[in-house]
């Protein structure tokens, strides 16, 4: 066995097991660290693969930013576990007969007789100097620029409704402009008054 | 040297070889920047001190040199204490996983033409992903900890880390179309000339946006919030004590030689001699490996780093969030335009 095949290994076997972890552990936190580490794992099976652009942005991405916030919401929630837990005998039918539709599903989908290692030749292994960031950004910019760009506008128009649905009509905060704030001089704040000295009355 | 090691072991299998010569190589990097960690924690009392008119630390050995490894020697010494209902493992685990992504960017750092551990293609992604990983040691330390204080520092940490790592990667995009490469060898080749022709003088803004973002993504004085011990006494290491805390101490120093490297290596030219290209002085300073040069642009960034903490009051958060947000992106993304439209009309010298 060489080096690459064992790497290979290493990575899918922590793939599979964090995979598994991530919705068989209790903890939701922990949950959502073996998501971290699938992502992770899944990363260095991409770059085994050689495509180390979409591996090192799916770590920037995902485990970087996406996972970050999502960590942060599920902390704060005070997630309570027993009513999660609750009925798990009776919906067990319904959930196992909708994971066997989805397990056949997927089989057909991406089933042996289309994607099986017969239907594709090896890839091939590039040289060192071999950049597949830049043609991944000519594929992008010339051929799918249509697609891409209608990707860009839906994610710019979801950002926009995102921030509309939270901003509320009044702000709550007492919050104060920096750009006045920091213009505030002395002038504007404080008055001297020359008076004369006064004598308490008896 | 790495040639004389290979033979010399030529009776091992091939792969192991090469794993002994990573390893060796990982070492000659790694133990330098953990020994100027600890120097780095010297220089900046002293320099502090002097700053504010004190002395320093001048009591362990002759003018205070030997008081980093007293503090480390007191550290490794003193008892880990694991509060009651932490999450134990995490605990452990969250001080790891803010150095190890700090020390790993190491891998792909050049520090002279032929001088560096790996040459990887997309080094810059690279370096931009594996510190964005820095951020879990420390929402995990808050959540892990079980401590109110902990938890709202590291809540706070994760919001201005993931909000100035925008800036912080527009401002490398801003270096990536300059150089056209996300090589950081070819980044710093790009550069080659003159002190005029590092990107600081065209990417000026991104420059400032970049090294400024990180100091806000390593938790440093005037942006740590994440620790302000007059609000919530020291954010999410609060519990920590002993070996686990100075992990994190660690983490964060190496952090800044890190950013301070990388200023260096994107906008200051890099292992490149400021006296390339004027007639005498270039000749007379040849002599000077590129790695000197290179520690030196990086060590001002260091200086810069310690002078800030010395200097500036501490930013109010929502000041922060404005700052990345509202002042930072915008101006990445205007001088994005910028860089573009100078890189079609090739404006010399720097991008013809």
């Amino acid at each position: 066995m060489n080096l690459e095949l064992a790497i290979f290994y290493f990575f899918a076997a922590m793939l599979v097991g964090a995979a598994t972890l991530v919705v068989t552990i209790r903890n939701p936190v922990h949950a959502a660290l073996f998501l971290v580490l699938a992502f992770f794992a899944s990363a260095g099976v991409w770059l085994l693969l050689e495509a180390e652009f979409l591996a090192v942005t799916l770590v920037l991405v995902y485990v970087g930013a996406v996972m970050v916030l999502f960590l942060f919401v599920v902390m704060m929630l005070d997630i309570n576990l027993v009513p999660l837990k609750e009925g798990f005998a009776r919906y067990l039918p319904v959930g196992a007969l909708v994971a066997l539709v989805l397990i056949v599903e997927i089989a057909l989908a991406v089933g042996p007789e289309r994607f099986g290692l017969e239907m594709y030749t090896d890839p091939v292994a590039r040289d060192a100097d071999y950049s597949n960031t830049k043609e991944l950004g000519r594929v992008l910019y010339t051929t799918y620029v249509y697609p891409f760009e209608i990707a860009a506008v839906i994610l710019v128009v979801a950002i926009i409704a995102a921030i509309a649905i939270t901003l509320r009509e009044k702000r709550q905060t007492k919050y104060v402009q920096p750009e006045q704030q920091v213009s505030v001089t002395r002038k504007g704040r404080v008055r001297m008054v020359n008076m004369p000295a006064e004598k308490k009355k008896k | 040297m790495f040639d004389l090691m290979r033979e010399a072991l030529s009776f091992l299998p091939q792969d192991l070889v090469t794993v002994l010569v990573i390893i060796s190589k990982i070492t000659i990097i790694a133990t330098p920047i953990l020994l100027s960690v600890a120097y780095i924690t010297l220089l900046e009392r002293k320099v502090i001190g002097y700053m504010q008119v004190r002395i320093g630390p001048n009591r362990v050995g002759p003018r205070g040199l030997l008081q980093p490894i007293a503090d480390g020697l007191k550290l490794i010494m003193k008892e880990t204490i694991i509060p009651t209902k932490a999450n134990r493992v995490l605990f452990i685990l969250a001080p790891v996983l803010t150095f190890i992504p700090a020390i790993t960017a190491f891998a792909v750092v050049p520090f002279d033409y032929e001088m560096y551990l790996s040459d990887v293609d997309a080094s810059l992604l690279f370096i931009l992903a594996i510190t964005s990983m820095g951020v879990y040691g420390i929402i995990i330390a808050g959540w892990a900890s079980n401590s109110k204080y902990a938890f709202l520092g590291a809540l706070r940490s994760a919001a201005q880390i993931v909000s100035y790592e925008i800036a912080m990667g527009f401002a490398l995009v801003g270096v990536l179309i300059a150089a056209g490469s996300l090589n950081l060898i070819d980044i710093v080749r790009a550069q080659e000339g003159s002190m005029l022709h590092w990107y600081w003088i065209p990417l000026f803004p991104l420059f400032v946006i970049y090294y400024l973002s990180g100091v806000a993504e390593t938790n440093r004085a005037p942006f740590d919030v994440a620790e302000g011990e007059s609000e919530i006494v020291a954010g999410f290491h609060v519990e920590y004590s002993a070996m686990t805390f100075s992990i994190f101490f660690l983490g964060e120093y190496t952090a800044m030689i890190l950013i301070s490297l990388l200023t260096a290596i994107m906008f200051m030219g890099g292992w490149l001699s400021p006296f390339q290209g004027i007639p005498m002085l270039e000749e007379m300073f040849a002599f000077v490996p590129g790695i000197v040069w290179l520690l030196a642009k990086a060590f001002i960034f260091l200086f810069l780093f310690i002078w800030f903490r010395a200097t500036y009051p501490r930013y109010r958060y929502d000041q922060i969030m404005r700052l990345g947000w509202k002042v930072f992106i915008p101006i990445t993304i205007v001088w994005l335009l910028v860089v573009g439209v100078a890189l079609l009309v090739d404006l010399g010298p720097w991008f013809d």
